[in-house]
């Protein structure tokens, strides 16, 4: 049966385990030696809406792996001609090897598990699940920390409505750790899923020093139905210099990107910023994600 | 209990035992809309014995199929469905909570792909029998019944 990556909520944690060892294996190797993996492979990606880091990591991952990348971009697509996502999904993967797909319509990615014959990949479906970003953010979490286990993990910002925490928290379940959520009370966490992943505490002030990783979202201005709410809240979570210092020495700080405000540039050059790795890591975790899906393990 | 005030069905479907002010819902999720010829019958509040009172839908030469019967058991946990041929029940189904409803049911997230023109059927996943919760197979939102509009 084929393999696909839909939803963290599908994985178990020795599928997690498998997908971030086959990426750690595959970055120990030389440029060379990864480039002889997969040539002659071709990764198609199906993007119904506008992404930057996904798009690029995935085909910077198929072409260090030495397959290549072909690509369908949403404003000249024909499902903007009137035809629709399944028979466009049949059509490109019919061409290729293995798919991501991006698309405003959640659950769109498993529907394409049904209608075609190549592994598919979840590249972001609306608001629902953006599994390699959660892959590639607990990739960086074990590299730096050799374990994910035992350590005490903050998640801050927007909470309600960002999916990348949700999906990062639903994949910490299947660890043993200290969650801690700080928000403004307008970006909590939705209460199914604290109920679910079991959350040992929610905050609204910025409690970070104790803290092994911090990982913090953007508070979107749209979300705010009162503007002047917004105001009042987006300046309590930024991270400035100050800020980022009272963290631990050996703590890392996590964003998603892209940041605006809510990680002042100063603290880019502290020992603790990590987004700018976070993000580079997401093309081993994407090679690694590649791999497992197309079952080819990587010989060191 | 007083006499019916609905005379017995030659064939078709007797579904009895809905809770209460549900037959509503569960005439409108089998889309009984009343454009077919058929006829249809529904009590409401009738007094019973082991519920006090209840809903009974009667619906003439239609046997429920199985999926319709799963369906039916999400909105109306403890209705029983009899099927009647020739005046006489010839089969008498308790409506059981299934694992998965597929195709009967639509998912109120505007977002879920579902609600494209996409062609495939919803499915459901039962996550929680009490109270009735439902996943979407595809969105993988979870809905209670009131949220599902049915």
């Amino acid at each position: 049966m084929k393999k696909n990556l839909i939803s963290i909520n599908d994985l178990e944690r020795s599928d997690i385990e498998s997908f971030l060892s086959t990426a750690s294996e595959v970055e120990k190797l030389t440029k060379r030696k990864a480039s002889d993996i997969l040539p002659g492979c071709i990764l198609s990606t199906l993007f119904l809406e506008p992404s930057t880091r996904t798009r690029l990591s995935f085909e910077a991952a198929m072409q260090r792996l030495g397959g290549t990348t072909i690509n369908l971009a949403s404003e000249v697509s024909s499902v903007q001609k009137g035809e629709n996502i399944t028979d466009t999904g049949k059509v490109v993967a019919g061409y290729t090897d293995i798919c991501v797909v991006r698309s405003p319509y959640e659950g769109t990615a498993r529907m394409l598990t049904e209608k075609t014959k190549v592994p598919i990949i979840n590249g972001g479906d609306g608001a629902n699940q953006h599994p390699t970003q959660t892959l590639l953010d607990l990739f960086t979490i074990k590299k730096e920390f050799g374990s994910i286990d035992g350590l005490k993990i903050g998640m801050m910002g927007d909470l309600k409505y960002g999916r990348t925490v949700h999906s990062l928290a639903e994949a910490l379940d299947n660890y043993s750790v200290e969650i801690r959520l700080i928000s403004p009370d307008e970006t909590k966490m939705p209460e199914h899923i604290v109920k679910e992943v079991g959350v040992e505490e929610e905050t609204n002030k910025m409690k970070i020093k104790d803290l092994d990783v911090l990982y913090t979202t953007r508070i979107q201005k749209e979300r705010f139905p009162d503007k002047q709410e917004y105001e009042r809240v987006k300046d309590v979570f930024v991270l400035d210099e100050e800020r980022v210092k009272e963290m631990k020495k050996d703590a890392i700080l996590m964003h998603p990107l892209p940041r605006i405000d809510e990680i002042k540039p100063e603290g880019d050059k502290l020992p603790q910023a990590r987004y700018f790795e976070q993000a580079k890591n997401g093309v081993p975790a994407r090679m690694g994600i590649i791999l497992e899906l197309l079952g080819v393990e990587v010989n060191v | 209990m007083s006499d019916l005030k609905v005379s017995k069905i030659s064939n078709g479907t007797v579904i009895d035992h809905i809770s209460p002010g549900k037959g509503l819902v569960v005439m409108s999720l089998l889309g009984l809309d009343g454009s077919s010829k058929r006829t249809t019958s529904l009590l409401m509040n009738v007094e019973s014995s082991k519920m006090e009172r209840k809903d009974i839908l009667k619906v003439e030469d239609r046997k429920l199929k199985e999926e319709e019967v799963m369906s039916v058991s999400v909105l109306a946990p403890e209705a029983t469905v009899n099927i009647i041929d020739n005046q006489s029940v010839v089969e008498k189904k308790l409506v059981e909570l299934p694992e998965k409803i597929e195709g009967v049911l639509e998912c109120p997230n505007p977002h879920c792909v579902t609600n494209t023109d996409e062609p495939l059927d919803v499915s459901f996943e039962i996550i929680d029998k009490k109270p009735v919760m439902l996943k979407c197979g595809y969105c993988e939102r979870k809905f209670t019944t009131q949220e599902l509009d049915i």
